[in-house]
């Protein structure tokens, strides 16, 4: 494992960091009322009085909440607390209705865990999970759209949230991209989370501090609500560099919450230790402990689906396909699937190739995704059946995967159409080949004297005078029969 | 008129609800700009639900409450009727929804006389702490025109049943706030088992230890209220999943051989010799009625009031975070938000409210939570041990319900710790979550009425009201107080 270092004036430090993972939890309703959790809707359309704190109103858990947590929990092989508790963080604002926030401190529904990450040379790392928690989300507050007030949307207001806290174990902006990308691939797998930063359904604060190898831990400054893995990346870089800057010209970092500006690449202070909230937390009268069956933990863990890692190594042992290709193929739920459907009975190798190439080349440059795929798995493997079956060569496939692409034909309605079938009659192979020839004497010669490597303009010749329809083999075998 | 003796009247249709209802709305029109007893009044709602009731005993279909005029305390939220918790900060709010407790009386046939004063946020013990006033004792003592306090928090509700302006009333007790005031007006008054109601759309002060209860004239009427008003709740999680005894039954349940304990430490230096005796008599009572007397002992009961004045508020100053003036009640506007949260709350909450706030916001606040909140916790954990302790060996526990009869308005003011000290009886049993209730026993030598608490088993309400009942048939109480409707102005 190459190990991530910056320099300063005074040698090489060492960064770590820990991720703190907000994800929201995918559920019909929110965490402790009735209303829609759904996201969107008119502003404050989906707010129940619990979620607005009015006098007298009293929260619920829901419990598929607790599931979808549970569930994170065993994806992330966690230990499930079957008891644990609920708790007050008490601070005011505007867009938080009870004035406290209703999370897990002391005791979460999900303990200690492991996460392996992939870094770019192919090394495996595992980052420790400390815990994982439900708490609620707060409101929207907008500054910006009245002259002197500001406006609230409660929407989000009580959604649940899991909170995944890593450890310390992160050494680099590319293991806390990785890491970050791993665990919105196991709650998009587990359907959990939907994992989409750019509605905020998920979003990192970032602990940060840096070392000089072999020292204890420094102080450490967490970035608020990071929300892309670039981003993620480039805070970590940024607040490493602004600290050791810090620490070279003698100062002290101060633990505080920073702000990551993307725009500038930097981050800013946010709010000191001194200014830091007292969220008074205590146990919330309002719920009573959650105490959870292990039976029910158990059904819970028998109904998960095949998590990414047991999937990749599963393509690898059950298709022979390399660990990359693999892994490029289980990034997501929906790739694999659609995998297993091209590849079922079929080359696997061949439909893995096809898939990570043309496939996904065309959907990038159309835009489109697999959901939205003009090319459905069962037309991609249809056209693997004619190449397989020798009604077309590869060659022509790649034009009748185009044509599928534009059209959405079904590929023997597109080479029917077009008369693309490969041609095996030997008879008009010969005469192709015999015109080739003669039509080109003089390589015919230079190949005879010694150079070899004209074979393949030959066959290419003959590929071309066929429209390419000429069947590879045949047409190989046919110009180094006549060739002598 | 007990509710018992109403319900049997209307069944018979001697009298209609709406002739009941009409009759209360008169006294408390009466009555109430003296006594102060309700905040708000609905007289005309209360005759629309009474005719509604008239045409449900017509039909046949009358429940147990079916034209039973009541006193809501203001705590209850009641769709579309102001609900001000006694607070500035909630003078505008009109809640759109029905608290379970009175949805479940509405359901019974019930008719809302109005909303009951009481302590702000249910945070006393006198009733002088509401924003709408203070609330007058219909008792006098012998020979004295000085003006007494009903008790609280719920010392609307106690006085409008003693003056008659109503036949029951819902109240709230956190500390003590059902059964002082019931002690101090003359009447009977029932904190059930933490979980027993549901707390669904009352008005939090302290959640781990609100509770609803009924106040009335008899135990049965009690057990008749508490009959409608308990139950599971699905929106309440702290609600208990059980199925409700039938208490009207447990009434006539009597007390021959049911062993009854005297706990020693509530015989607290310079309690009152009245106080002692009228305990003693209870003692004499119960034991003529064929029940075993046991001394036992609640060692930590001199922690109840430190405990309770730590977790109360602690749970008070988070539960009240919500009136900031930004979605609903008052609001005063400010330079920034910050601003107007703090105006908004300095005009909205009374001084008693804003004291519980900074000491429950003291004793949660970092560096200050193991020595104050945590140890609370742990001793409260204790108080409740000694309960069960007790309970493995008695049935009920006998004790008086409060150090003293009614004081005057104006008395026990000078400093906080004076007031809280009404609360030294009520406080440990709202603390251990067992159900209690206190019945009039006897007279003061003022003339003044004295309640005597009886606490069960946690869900053992039955043993609570069947012993309740039998001092309630020993004392004979039978004193009325000097204010009431048809006798004075």
């Amino acid at each position: 494992m190459s190990s991530y270092v910056l320099e300063g004036n005074t040698g090489t430090w060492e960064i770590v960091v820990g991720l703190e993972v907000h994800a929201q939890v995918v559920s019909q309703a929110k965490l402790f009322s009735g209303a829609s959790a759904e996201y969107g809707g008119a502003p404050n359309a989906h707010v129940s009085f619990v979620d607005a704190g009015f006098p007298g109103m009293l929260p619920v858990i829901n419990r598929e909440c607790v599931a979808q947590a549970v569930r994170t929990g065993l994806g992330l092989q966690a230990q499930i607390n079957l008891v644990s508790r609920f708790d007050r963080k008490n601070y005011f604002y505007a867009d938080l209705p009870n004035g406290y926030q209703i999370s897990q401190f002391a005791h979460p529904v999900v303990g200690t865990g492991i996460v392996e990450i992939e870094l770019q040379d192919g090394t495996i790392k595992k980052i420790g999970i400390t815990r994982l928690h439900l708490e609620q989300d707060a409101g929207k507050s907008m500054h910006d759209q009245h002259a002197s007030k500001s406006v609230i949307d409660l929407n989000r207001a009580g959604v649940g949230l899991m909170e995944i806290v890593s450890e310390p174990d992160i050494r680099s902006p590319e293991e806390a991209g990785a890491y970050l990308r791993k665990i919105r691939q196991i709650v998009r797998y587990l359907g959990t989370c939907d994992g989409n930063m750019e509605e905020g359904s998920m979003r990192a604060d970032v602990n940060v501090s840096v070392r000089k190898p072999g020292e204890a831990f420094r102080t450490r400054c967490e970035i608020k609500n990071v929300n892309s893995v670039r981003f993620v990346m480039h805070a970590v870089e940024a607040e490493a560099q602004r600290q050791i800057a810090v620490w070279e010209s003698g100062g002290v970092v101060e633990q505080e919450t920073r702000l990551y500006d993307p725009a500038k690449g930097e981050t800013r202070s946010m709010r000191s230790k001194e200014d830091a909230h007292d969220y008074r937390y205590f146990p919330e009268p309002d719920l009573l402990p959650l105490v959870l069956e292990q039976e029910w933990v158990d059904s819970l863990k028998a109904a998960l689906p095949e998590l990414p890692d047991d999937k990749r190594r599963r393509f690898c042992e059950q298709y022979g396909i390399t660990f990359y290709d693999a892994g490029v193929l289980t990034a997501e739920q929906t790739t694999a699937d659609f995998y297993e459907s091209v590849a079922k009975g079929r080359d696997a190798k061949l439909a893995a190739n096809w898939i990570s190439g043309d496939f996904f080349a065309a959907l990038n440059r159309t835009g489109k995704t697999i959901e939205t795929s003009p090319v459905s798995a069962l037309a991609l493997g249809q056209l693997l059946d004619l190449i397989s079956d020798q009604t077309i060569n590869g060659r022509i496939a790649k034009d009748v995967f185009e044509e599928m692409v534009e059209t959405g034909a079904s590929p023997s309605a597109i080479v029917e159409a077009k008369g693309l079938r490969q041609v095996t009659d030997t008879g008009a192979i010969d005469q192709a080949v015999t015109a080739v020839l003669a039509a080109n004497q003089d390589k015919v010669a230079e190949y005879k004297s010694g150079k070899d490597k004209l074979f393949g303009f030959f066959v290419g010749q003959v590929m071309k005078a066929m429209a390419g329809k000429g069947n590879p083999a045949l047409v190989n075998e046919a110009v180094k029969k006549q060739l002598g | 008129m007990t509710i018992a003796e109403a319900g049997a009247a209307l069944a018979a249709k001697k009298i209609s609800a709406v002739e009941l209802t009409a009759a209360h709305n008169a006294a408390i029109a009466v009555l109430n700009p003296r006594l102060n007893a309700y905040i708000t009044a609905t007289p005309e709602l209360a005759l629309t639900q009474a005719q509604a009731a008239d045409a449900r005993i017509a039909a046949g279909g009358a429940g147990a409450l079916t034209g039973i005029p009541l006193a809501i305390k203001d705590l209850f939220c009641t769709a579309g009727s102001r609900t001000t918790a006694a607070s500035n900060i909630l003078r505008p709010f009109v809640p759109p929804y029905e608290s379970t407790v009175t949805q479940q009386l509405l359901d019974a046939g019930a008719v809302f006389l109005g909303k009951a004063n009481l302590d702000e946020f249910a945070m006393g013990s006198a009733n002088i702490t509401s924003a709408y006033g203070t609330v007058e004792n219909p008792w006098k003592r012998n020979g004295s025109d000085a003006k007494l306090v009903p008790g609280g928090s719920s010392g609307g509700s106690a006085a409008a049943v003693a003056a008659r302006l109503a036949l029951g009333a819902t109240g709230t007790d956190t500390g003590g706030s059902i059964r002082q005031p019931a002690s101090f007006t003359g009447l009977a008054g029932i904190k059930p088992t933490y979980g027993r109601c549901s707390r669904y759309g009352i008005i939090a002060f302290s959640s781990s230890l609100d509770q609803a209860g009924p106040i009335a004239r008899t135990v049965e009427d009690c057990a008749i209220l508490l009959q409608a008003m308990a139950g599971f709740d699905a929106k309440d999680s702290t609600s208990a999943e059980r199925a409700v005894p039938d208490f009207r039954a447990a009434v006539k349940g009597g007390v021959k051989g049911k062993k009854i304990g005297i706990p020693a430490e509530y015989r607290t230096d310079g309690m009152s010799p009245e106080i002692l005796r009228l305990w003693e008599q209870g003692v004499a009572w119960l034991k003529a009625e064929g029940a075993e007397i046991r001394e036992i002992s609640l060692p930590h009961t001199k922690y109840g009031l430190p405990v309770y004045y730590i977790v109360a508020p602690a749970e008070a100053s988070s539960n009240l975070a919500r009136y900031d003036g930004v979605r609903f009640g008052a609001r005063v506007d400010g330079e920034d938000l910050i601003d107007m949260y703090e105006r908004t709350r300095a005009a909205g909450f009374g001084a008693e409210v804003k004291r519980r706030i900074m000491i429950g916001t003291y004793v949660l606040s970092a560096g200050y939570y193991d020595a104050y909140y945590l140890k609370a916790q742990k001793v409260r954990a204790l108080i409740l041990r000694d309960f069960q302790t007790a309970f493995a060996d008695v049935d009920a526990i006998l004790t008086p319900t409060a150090p003293s009869a009614a004081f005057g308005l104006g008395e026990k003011m000078g400093d906080p710790v004076t007031m809280y000290l009404n609360d030294v009886f009520t406080v440990p049993a709202s603390l251990a979550g067992v159900p209690a209730m206190s019945v009039p026993a006897g007279l003061s030598a003022e003339g003044l009425p004295l309640g005597l608490q009886v606490i069960g088993k946690h869900f053992d309400e039955e043993t609570v009201l069947s012993v309740s009942a039998a001092l309630e048939r020993a004392a004979g109480f039978s004193a009325l107080p000097t204010i009431r409707a048809g006798v004075s102005a």
